[in-house]
């Protein structure tokens, strides 16, 4: 793997018939390429969460993914409401989800719990009204 | 144990998805109804047993490589969802069996035949 691949992709939000699709498609692409298992299994949990974040707390947003010989990079970003209290929603079980997303079995307040623990590095950049940008690192 | 076995001592019925997949082996069972926690801890050929029958159980399901998604209590699987595991090659399998009971019997089968 010399080269670096880049991929690129649309988040709609509250879209439930593609949503997934994004990390779906990476997850693909990383068994294509024979990266071990755990470290494709870290990948797709981390960018699944955020991928599902944008599209029910982010109004949608873009995926941006570098894959090098020894990491992926996958950056997810929204304009959407942003996250007021980052700290407080780093923690297992806090959700904001509406009934009508808890329905369909998300807001455990798992998923960036999730991403902090699958990633290698995680970091958030958010601002209130502005939108929220999550970069995903994890090493081959 | 592979998933035709399981499917014909608890008498489940296959839903959607691949019949050629039915011959796959079990790893181990995981149920719960939280999608967060299901993605996080469904290994690669787990049967995932949940209530829910959205597209987005379809998703996981194909993401974590499961082995299949058990719908119990007959509980109705949503058409679209249907169409989708055919697409994406997820089988889901359904039961009149209440999720503890499926989670019983599978694992007590699963630790005989180890
Ligand atoms: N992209 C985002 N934009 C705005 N708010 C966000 C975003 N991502 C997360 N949040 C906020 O942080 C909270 C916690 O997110 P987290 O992913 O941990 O849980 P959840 O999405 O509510 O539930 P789960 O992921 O377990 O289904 C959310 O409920 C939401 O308030
Ligand atoms: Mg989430």
């Amino acid at each position: 793997m010399g080269q670096v691949i880049i991929r690129d992709f649309e988040i709609p939000a509250n879209d439930f018939t593609v949503a997934g699709e994004a990390s779906s498609t990476v997850r693909k692409l990383l068994v294509q390429l024979g990266v071990a298992p755990d470290k494709i299994k870290r990948t797709a949990i981390a960018m699944y969460e955020a991928e599902i974040n944008a599209v029910i707390h982010g109004h949608g947003g873009k995926a941006h993914v570098e894959i090098s010989g020894d990491k992926i990079t996958i950056v997810i970003s929204d304009e959407g409401p942003g996250i007021e209290d980052l700290d407080l929603a780093m923690q297992e079980g806090y959700s904001t989800a509406p009934d009508s997303i808890r329905e369909m079995g998300f807001g455990a307040g798992m998923g960036l719990p999730n991403m902090k623990k699958h990633a290698d590095e995680l970091d958030i950049r958010t601002e209130k009204g502005k939108g929220t940008v999550v970069t995903i690192t994890v090493y081959f | 144990m592979t998933i035709k076995e399981m499917m014909e001592t608890l008498g489940l019925r296959l839903a959607a998805g691949p019949e050629g997949m039915l011959d796959r082996e079990i790893t181990g069972v995981y149920c719960c109804d939280l999608i967060s926690h299901a993605m996080a801890k469904l290994d690669s050929g787990n049967v995932w047993i949940t209530v829910h029958t959205n597209l987005n159980v379809v998703a996981v399901a194909s993401l974590t490589d499961a082995a299949c998604v058990v719908v119990p209590e007959n509980i109705e699987i949503e058409e679209q969802s249907i169409n989708r595991a055919n697409e994406k090659q997820v089988l889901m399998l359904s039961s009149d069996k209440t999720a503890a009971e499926l989670s019983f019997e599978m694992i007590s089968r699963i630790r005989k035949a180890e």
